[in-house]
């Protein structure tokens, strides 16, 4: 059984930072799970399932610091093939304004809903922020229970569609 | 009537062209019979293609008539050597794949398209798809062509980004 990790490294976005973090996991015998990297802000974001024998800290500090990451490292109950399927998509868009992600999930999650991902952006100029958010997730409640669920946000300027995800096997 | 074993990746024969089918003979239809056992006796698949059991030849079953919700389609199809000659608009969603185990993923495809093949008995067919259905039909044309829906995975941001663009445009 493996022994999984949760590594968090975060740092100022440049070439290379990839290929350094895996490479130095690589020499130390160490095995990468599912991961989620992303340029957030200017910012690079790795978040990384890890399980080995090797010394995981010591493997990576190296890198850290000459890329000048902030490094994070949990335990974790992890395990791989547990992916769940969504069956609900969300979009979401409206003016930028305090509280809305806040408020969609929130009327969300009281009607069962549970998240499995949620990306946002905020598009537009900086005079006229657009905040724009897709959430995948499952749900037993029909499309119109949740879409009901989160009408009320309409009136307050956002626009938030709710619809099923058929995922084709095949 | 035996089940199939469904080629998985990285098995590399799933890379491979098929061939068009010539001979609408006895052999054909005993095929397309376990064919079809094979695709219903995994989880509920809604089509497959022969290249998936290894047979390479241009071969695809497809049933989107039990989808959870209905969506529109021409009920249960034998379709041998399909060619897509139309194409139009196109949309993202979700895919996964008998021959890809334990993974899902977001795809492009056409929203419309028409299409010719032929019928088990070699008559000549053509047909009109949307949305589902449409979709189904180009996972399956791929499987003929070598290619797996893995080949076309697009970031879940391209949903986001589509979005703006089409907002951008739309004012
Ligand atoms: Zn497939």
């Amino acid at each position: 059984m493996n022994n999984w990790k949760m590594v968090t490294l975060v740092g100022e976005d440049q070439p290379g930072i990839v290929a350094q973090t895996t490479e130095a996991l690589y020499q130390n015998s160490l095995t990468l799970g599912e991961t989620s990297m992303m340029r957030l802000g200017g910012n690079f974001s790795m978040m990384m399932m890890v399980s080995g024998e090797g010394d995981l800290s010591a493997a990576l500090a190296p890198v850290a610091q000459a890329l000048n990451l902030r490094l994070h490292i949990d335990d974790i109950a992890g395990r791989l093939h547990q992916h769940l399927v969504p069956n609900i998509q969300i979009r979401v868009m409206g003016a930028d304004q305090p509280g809305i992600v806040a408020r969609v999930t929130g009327a969300l999650a009281a009607s069962g809903f549970n998240i499995l991902e949620l990306e946002s952006d905020v598009a537009g100029t900086a005079q006229e922020p657009v905040y724009i958010m897709t959430i995948q997730g499952i749900s037993d409640a029909t499309v119109e229970t949740l879409q009901q669920a989160v009408d009320s946000l309409s009136e307050e300027g956002v626009d938030v569609s709710v619809s099923a995800i058929e995922t084709l096997f095949a | 009537m035996p089940i199939l074993e469904i080629l998985t990746i990285p098995d590399a024969r799933l890379k491979q062209s098929s061939e068009p089918v010539e001979c609408f003979d006895d052999e054909l239809h005993a095929f397309i019979a376990e064919l079809e056992e094979t695709r219903l006796a995994g989880p509920a698949a809604v089509g497959i293609a022969a290249p998936q059991v290894g047979r390479f030849q241009r071969i695809v079953i497809l049933d989107c008539s039990q989808t959870r919700r209905p969506v529109p389609h021409h009920g249960h199809l034998i379709l041998i050597n399909p060619e897509i000659t139309h194409w139009e608009g196109f949309e993202l969603g979700r895919e996964g794949c008998l021959s890809v185990p334990d993974y899902t993923g977001n795809v492009i495809r056409a929203e419309r398209i028409k299409l010719v093949a032929q019928s088990p008995q070699g008559e000549t067919h053509e047909y009109e798809m949307e949305s589902y259905e449409a979709r189904v039909l180009q996972h399956e044309v791929d499987h003929l062509d070598g290619l797996l829906f893995l080949d076309r995975v697009v970031s879940r941001r391209t949903d986001l980004f589509q979005r703006k663009v089409y907002k951008k445009g739309s004012t």
